[in-house]
């Protein structure tokens, strides 16, 4: 495993001067060789310091960091950043505004030879579609353009590892999509290593392989896009990551019991009596039905979909989006009806398990659990 | 594991931050010239104290409190009626739709680069007696008797030309600045032109108005030239008589002081003018303002700008050329300019070679250094910005008496002056050029493999250049304009254009001061109008 790790920050601590919380606390964080990882977390969490810190634009307070397999930080050493091997490619881009396209990609190509020089220019430019552009300086160049320019100086010397802090955030929402599309074209043709920073959680779902989500300086949870999004660690994780409800439960045993049926919970080691279970919009099929749980509340029709919102019988609302097939009015009763066969189980701040929902279950049993004689066999059931 | 090491670290980063960070060299350097700065001042404020009775004496002259008087009433009668000139100029070329308008405006801004004893040559040499209207009308009307021009009437008349363009240009940016939507919400709710005019332009302008009326102020206060040729004693000139007629002085430190305290309460009153424009400013996408098509009485306001335009610039180089030819035509013996030329140009260079070299480590730790070091640095420079050129010279002259008394009337003190005076100036400008760059592209230029010295070579430098020509030759050009520090500290018998001038005004030599005055008119006003050119054409650009 270790030498598949590309970088590898350890137990790194940063403070800056004259201030009370240290911008990264107790960071470990593990990056495979040629996977893109994706540092997601709110504007003030220290991912840009950890990207600098990466960078060797930052010296680290304690802790260590290896790029692949050697210690650049930590145990007394230091290696500047031009030692490093790594591309950094700016928020604002930072190119050099008195040096042409060619020139500036070709900045970090001192040590070549000059055809060879010439070679990686000419490679870089016709790989970010910039040959008609390469005599043009940067404040001749659209946003797109200038954070192409950016890529293609950061990758022209062959850096180990390709660091990008937030690559969208200067770009309009438009180009963002397309250059998101493109950017993720040419990373793979390219196959270098990629840490990206960034606060946009569809941007960091979109094209990460692993995300590493960062909260108030250090990493909480580093998994696949669809892990992170739908089995959170921690609360917190979940709202970061997406609209998210949660809907209480009952558990006995291993069995338990919410408004949107009954489930088995996985993984829980010693389960407590509550527990709530999280929902994504996209998690739920409404269905028109006289004795549902679910009572919509507001509607919202957004184009592709219909945002809805249900009122369970527990009291939560629940924000839903559903196709346009589906045509509810305000008022009307709906069952709600789980269309995963396992979401996340909290209890407290933090997941426990996993619920698999028991399919049927739970109409019937729910229907009864409305009249307080319910009530009764469910305590029955427990002694 | 994580307590401990949370523990650990803590100690560690206090440790960090109670120790000494490291320090720069640039830093250092920028330590020393601002404290370098400061000394004088001190000097001249310990000086005072020392002085004790005798400078309270003279403090608590009446002669002071009238000085003082006088002081204020010229500023303030200059600063009413250059903001009166302004006023019309401003709406009328940012306004109305003149062909050529942004000619005229350069035009009317040239002014600014006149030095002021140059403005009081052309108002003597013209007004005063054996003066060029004067004989014209002796010879012409019989009249012998014109408006006495040494005193109040001519340091105001002279200040209020020089001086004008200050309010003039603020009013301008401001009308520049200025959103339209303002005026359309005006028109919206019923208020016909004129009533928006008034009621939301005008006060909208306030700021900006008071702001060139303050710089005017602070102007006349501080001038010495215009002021010592027009005999109008106010406190710069009996600072300077003080200075020169008796051997205390404590009374010259004293006065000085009082100056310096006046100044330093307008400029921090001007900052806070700024400010408040700065207010009405709006961000976001702002539309040009739409131009009034010029009517009857636009034309008629163009005429009046034109007469004033010619007026203000046509004194000073019609006065001088007219002397020029006459001593030409009469084959009068002029004073060689060679020497004084050479001296000025000498001069020029050395003190912006070595103004820029100073300014760059202190621009450099003021945009990127540490927090406790910049307000450390950025003081001096603040207050070496209000200080009278007079008053700084006066303490060079009493500091280096006593205790460099080699260094006293030598060149390299004389450089010492000039890079004193014009560091602010010179901080500015690298300042603003420092701070346009972005930090973060050192920081690309590092990891894309280049060590810190070559980075800072291929990426800082060739961005930094612009602003260091800019800086050298701004001192260059306000050196040989510069007139209290060359008096002052000029070895014997060292002649300067500006003091060519300055002589033979004294001494109502017209004729001998004209070539000198064309060619300062020259140094001033032609990389002035250049620059405003330049700067135009820029802001149609950013316009269009």
């Amino acid at each position: 495993m270790s030498e598949t790790c590309a970088v590898r920050l350890a137990g790194v601590w940063k403070w800056y001067r004259g201030t009370a919380v240290p911008a990264v606390r107790d960071l470990w964080l593990d990056v495979r060789a040629g996977e893109l990882l994706a540092i997601l977390g709110p504007s003030g969490c220290g991912k840009t310091t950890t990207l600098r810190l990466i960078a060797g634009l930052e010296r680290p307070d304690t802790g260590a960091i290896e790029i692949g397999g050697r210690v650049v930080a930590g145990g007394g050493r230091f290696v500047p950043p031009e030692e490093r091997g790594v591309g950094l490619v700016f928020q604002d881009y930072a190119l050099f505004p008195h040096l042409t396209v060619e020139e500036n990609i070709a900045f970090g190509l001192r040590g070549f030879a000059r055809q060879e020089r010439a070679r990686r220019v000419q490679e870089l430019l016709a790989l970010t579609g910039l040959e008609a552009f390469r005599t043009r300086y940067p404040h001749q160049l659209s946003g797109g353009q200038q954070q192409r320019v950016a890529i293609a100086r950061a990758l022209a010397p062959h850096p180990a590892v390709l660091l990008l802090d937030e690559p969208f955030a200067n770009l309009d929402a438009e180009l963002r999509l397309r250059m998101r599309e493109e950017l993720r074209r040419l990373l793979r043709d390219v196959g270098v290593t990629v840490i990206l920073v960034t606060h946009d959680r569809d941007e960091a779902l979109a094209l990460a392989d692993r995300v590493a989500v960062m909260l108030e300086g250090t990493v909480v949870q580093v998994d696949t896009p669809e892990r992170v999004y739908h089995e959170p660690r921690t609360r917190e994780v979940a709202r970061l990551l997406g609209q998210a409800s949660f809907v209480p439960a009952r558990v006995l045993g291993r069995l338990g019991r919410s408004d949107i049926g009954s489930f088995a919970l996985e993984g829980a080691e010693d389960p407590t009596e509550q527990v709530e279970l999280l929902l994504r919009p996209r998690d739920v099929v409404l269905e028109r039905h006289p004795e549902g749980l679910g009572v919509v509340v507001d509607r919202r029709f957004v184009g592709a979909e219909t945002i809805y919102r249900v009122l369970l019988r527990c009291g939560i609302t629940v924000e839903t989006s559903q196709p346009p097939s589906v045509e509810l009015a305000i008022g009307e009763r709906v069952e709600v009806r789980c269309n995963r066969a396992r979401v996340a189980a909290f209890a407290g701040d933090e997941r426990i398990g996993l619920a698999a929902l028991l399919e049927r279950l739970g109409r019937t049993r729910s229907a009864d659990t409305e009249a307080p004689v319910a009530g009764g066999t469910d305590g029955a059931a427990a002694s | 594991m994580t307590a401990s090491a949370g523990r650990t670290t803590i100690a560690h980063s206090l440790l960090q931050r109670w120790s000494l960070a490291v320090i720069r060299p640039s830093e250092v350097v920028a330590l020393v010239v601002a404290s370098i700065a400061l000394v004088p001042v001190l000097y001249l404020g310990w000086r005072a104290l020392e002085g004790g009775e005798r400078a309270l004496a003279s403090l608590t002259h009446p002669r002071t409190t009238w000085l003082v008087l006088r002081s204020l009433g010229l500023a303030v009668a200059v600063a009413a009626s250059s903001a009166l000139v302004a006023f019309p100029l401003a709406v009328l070329t940012e306004r109305v739709a003149f062909p050529g308008r942004r000619w005229l405006a350069i035009l009317l801004a040239v002014p600014l680069a006149v030095p002021s004893y140059v403005m009081a040559y052309a108002v003597v040499a013209a007004l005063g007696p054996r003066g060029t209207l004067a004989s014209l009308l002796e010879r012409s009307i019989g009249l012998t008797r014109l408006p006495e021009v040494y005193g109040f009437f001519g340091a105001w008349l002279t200040l209020t030309l020089v001086t004008y363009p200050y309010t003039f240009l603020a009013l301008r940016a401001a009308l520049r600045g200025l959103d339209q939507a303002f005026e359309e919400v005006a028109r919206t709710l019923h208020a016909g032109h004129w009533v928006t005019f008034w009621r939301v332009t005008v006060p909208l302008l306030g700021p900006a108005l008071l702001s060139g009326m303050l710089l005017t102020t602070l102007y006349v206060l501080s001038d010495f030239g215009a002021i010592a040729i027009l005999r109008y004693p106010t406190l710069t000139y009996s600072i300077y008589n003080q200075y020169r007629l008796s051997f205390d002085r404590s009374a010259a430190a004293a006065l000085a002081v009082l100056l310096v305290v006046l100044s330093a309460i307008l400029l921090i009153a001007e900052r806070h003018w700024q400010r408040r424009a700065a207010f009405y400013r709006t961000v976001g996408t702002r539309r040009p303002p739409v131009l009034h098509s010029p009517g009857w009485r636009s034309w008629l306001g163009l005429s009046l700008v034109l007469l004033w335009g010619s007026f203000a610039i046509g004194l000073p180089a019609g006065m001088a050329a007219f002397w020029f030819l006459r001593a030409r035509s009469l084959g009068e013996q002029l004073p060689g300019i060679g020497e004084p030329l050479a001296n000025s140009l000498l001069v020029g260079s050395a003190a912006g070679l070595v103004t820029v070299a100073l300014a760059l480590p202190v621009a450099w730790t003021v945009v990127r250094g540490n927090g406790r070091y910049v307000s450390l640095v950025d003081l001096p420079l603040w207050i070496a910005y209000g200080l009278p050129g007079i008053v700084l010279a006066l303490a060079l002259v009493s500091f280096s008496v006593r205790f460099l008394p080699w260094l006293y009337q030598t060149l390299p003190l004389l450089i010492v002056g000039y890079a004193l005076r014009f560091l602010p100036e010179a901080t500015g400008i690298l300042r603003a050029t420092l701070a346009q760059q972005n930090p973060r592209l050192e920081e690309a230029a590092r990891t894309l493999g280049l060590r810190p010295w070559r980075a800072w070579l291929t990426v800082q430098f060739p961005l930094t250049l612009p602003g260091i020509g800019s800086a050298f030759a701004l001192v260059f050009l306000t050196t040989i304009k510069e007139l209290p520090v060359t008096l002052l500290l000029s070895p014997i018998g060292f002649t300067t254009l500006a003091t060519a001038v300055w002589n033979a005004t004294a001494d109502a030599f017209w004729s001998h001061a004209a070539l000198p005055t064309l060619l300062l008119l020259g140094i001033g006003v032609v990389p002035m109008a250049l620059f405003s050119w330049w700067q135009e054409r820029g802001a149609e650009r950013s316009n269009e």
